[in-house]
């Protein structure tokens, strides 16, 4: 595997990952499979001593980074990772904000295609996951477990017959499955339903958390949606219920939206053509708002608003707003008020050549209606 | 409403989750809630309350629980309660009464039905699985639960398969 490459040297630009699309798109941004598993004759990593973490790590990486979808990929010890690689990786949903705060011991690899990460000695020993543009859950499970299984063959996992695979944590313990979609629902949020979905998604067992997972804040309107149990369910079971849940949640979606543009509007292009103006002309914008504001742009866009705008371009600002990538592009650490006013010089300048909103056609705006036996 | 930690401070903190469509909340008082972690999410543990509570409704045998501890790790009783994370694999065993009742709160079942590891366990794992089913099974017995039994039986018999050829190689 190619040693000592910067991670910004392999990382694809933030205007090809906005590249990416999949299925459903419009409302599903990404879909993502995690499972965890550990060594069986090592302490886990919260309670492991740093010499037994130094030879997990050592085991783990030499067995992930043997098998194909590595072999050309990036591997690092967390210590190694500046603490800007690191946020910008958060930043990409490609580790953890716990694994971001880790060093010596810990490490990372990632495939070529960027589509399939390994976290050493995060909470567990192992976690890999994989994300995918779209709504591709199904894909996403069938990756990451052949990966797993072909990675079985080189480790000797920690796994009860009676308790499945043992985790550091047992509301990990079973499958260690995490099967998560993030989504765009500025819709629900707007007609102010997005309240009773959440109560229905959590009544079946499904959990609903902000942009970067547990206890964050749901910014730019968009909600992760990943199942809580992961004991007494088999994987393929828990993959087609949250596909289930995620097609009634896109439905919803779909329906706020129309329902909006029918009954009020004038409130929907208000909001949407004040996006527009703030983020076209601000010269101070903090990254909260900004995302707040390209959501509103986002759904614009979706309800046909902005005819010559490319919905990779909005994505695009999604990202290189973020604080990590904001700093990575200035090429220097900046203080946050500095930022802002980088961030609102970034985005007048990117939107300059996209005419101003226009009232949306009826009826027709919202696109493609989701056919809920279409193959997802 | 008092504090289910202390039982002396009104409760400010109410603590949610729905399990198996079922509601189960911990209320607790605001240092109560600090000391637990409740601000802090990534510390945060609703199992370790839900441990700690039942301890604390049942002190006698909390007590005895607390001198477990993992032979493998050095991981005791208290270091779960108050991480709600075990040291190593080998814990699951040692703490496993503790722990099943907490399994079974947070998840749909107690049982793993999801995928197997092809590569064979080692032969001494799996006596100690059969041992544990046996004993199971003679209690699914005695408490006339057949059906149960009838699945423990299977499960004795396929882990057999499994030992048998393993000793011949």
């Amino acid at each position: 595997m190619p040693e000592s490459i910067p991670l910004q040297a392999f990382l694809s630009s933030p205007a090809d990952a906005s590249r990416r699309t999949g299925p459903h798109d419009r409302i599903v941004l990404t879909s993502r499979v995690r499972l965890a598993r550990n060594l069986k004759s090592f302490a886990f990593p919260g309670w492991a001593k740093k010499a037994e973490r130094l030879q997990v790590l050592d085991l783990i990486r030499q067995a992930v980074a043997s098998l194909p979808p590595l072999q050309d990929g990036f591997a690092e010890s967390m210590d190694v990772l500046s603490p800007l690689d690191k946020q910008i990786l958060v930043e990409r949903h490609l580790i953890s904000r716990e694994h971001a705060a880790r060093n010596a011991g810990s490490g990372w690899l990632l495939s070529r295609d960027e589509v399939l990460s390994v976290m050493i000695n995060e909470e567990d020993h192992l976690r890999m996951q994989v994300l995918l543009p779209g709504l591709q859950i199904r894909q996403a499970w069938e990756t990451i477990n052949q990966f797993d299984s072909s990675l079985e063959k080189l480790l000797d996992y920690a796994f009860s017959p009676e308790i499945g695979y043992l985790t550091a944590c047992p509301t990990n313990v079973g499958t260690g499955i995490r099967v998560s979609a993030m989504l765009h629902l500025p819709g629900l949020v707007l007609a102010e339903h997005i309240n009773q979905i959440i109560q229905a998604v959590n009544k079946l067992s499904f959990a609903v958390r902000g942009f970067y997972g547990e206890g964050t804040e749901a910014l730019g309107n968009i909600f992760q949606v990943s199942n809580q149990m992961t004991l007494g369910e088999a994987e393929i079971e828990i993959v087609e219920r949250l596909i289930k849940v995620l097609a009634q949640v896109i439905e919803s979606e779909e329906n706020a939206r129309a329902l909006l543009l029918e009954k009020q509007p004038a409130v929907v292009c208000n909001q949407i053509g004040r996006a527009y103006g703030i983020l076209a002309h601000a010269h101070i914008i903090a990254s909260k708002e900004t995302m707040n504001q390209l959501s509103l742009l986002r759904l614009g866009l979706d309800l046909g608003m902005f005819p010559g705008l490319d919905r990779s371009l909005v994505d695009e600002l999604f990202l290189v707003t973020q604080p990590g990538h904001l700093q990575q592009r200035c090429s220097e650490k900046l203080p946050a008020d500095e930022r802002d006013q980088r961030r609102a010089d970034l985005l007048r300048e990117r939107l300059s050549a996209v005419s101003r909103p226009v009232m949306p056609p009826r009826r027709s705006s919202s696109g493609p209606s989701l056919d809920k036996s279409a193959s997802v | 409403m008092l504090c289910d930690a202390c039982h002396k401070n009104e409760a400010t903190v109410h603590l949610t989750q729905i399990v198996d469509n079922q509601m189960k909340t911990v209320d607790l008082c605001e240092p109560c809630s600090k000391a637990k972690g409740v601000d802090d999410p990534a510390g945060f543990s609703l199992a370790g309350i839900l441990l700690g509570l039942s301890g604390a409704t049942a002190p006698e045998p909390a007590a005895a629980q607390a001198e477990l501890q993992c032979s493998h790790c050095g991981f005791t009783l208290a270091d779960l309660k108050k991480s709600g994370r075990l040291g190593c694999s080998r814990c699951y065993t040692v703490f496993s009464e503790p722990l099943h009742s907490l399994l079974k709160s947070m998840h749909k079942g107690v049982r793993h039905t999801g995928k197997v590891p092809h590569q064979t366990p080692q032969s001494t794992n799996l006596k100690d699985q059969i041992q544990k089913l046996q004993t199971e099974l003679d209690e699914a017995v005695r408490a006339e639960q057949y059906e149960h039994a009838a699945a423990l039986r299977d499960q004795i018999k396929q882990l057999r398969q499994q030992l048998n050829p393993a000793s011949h190689a």
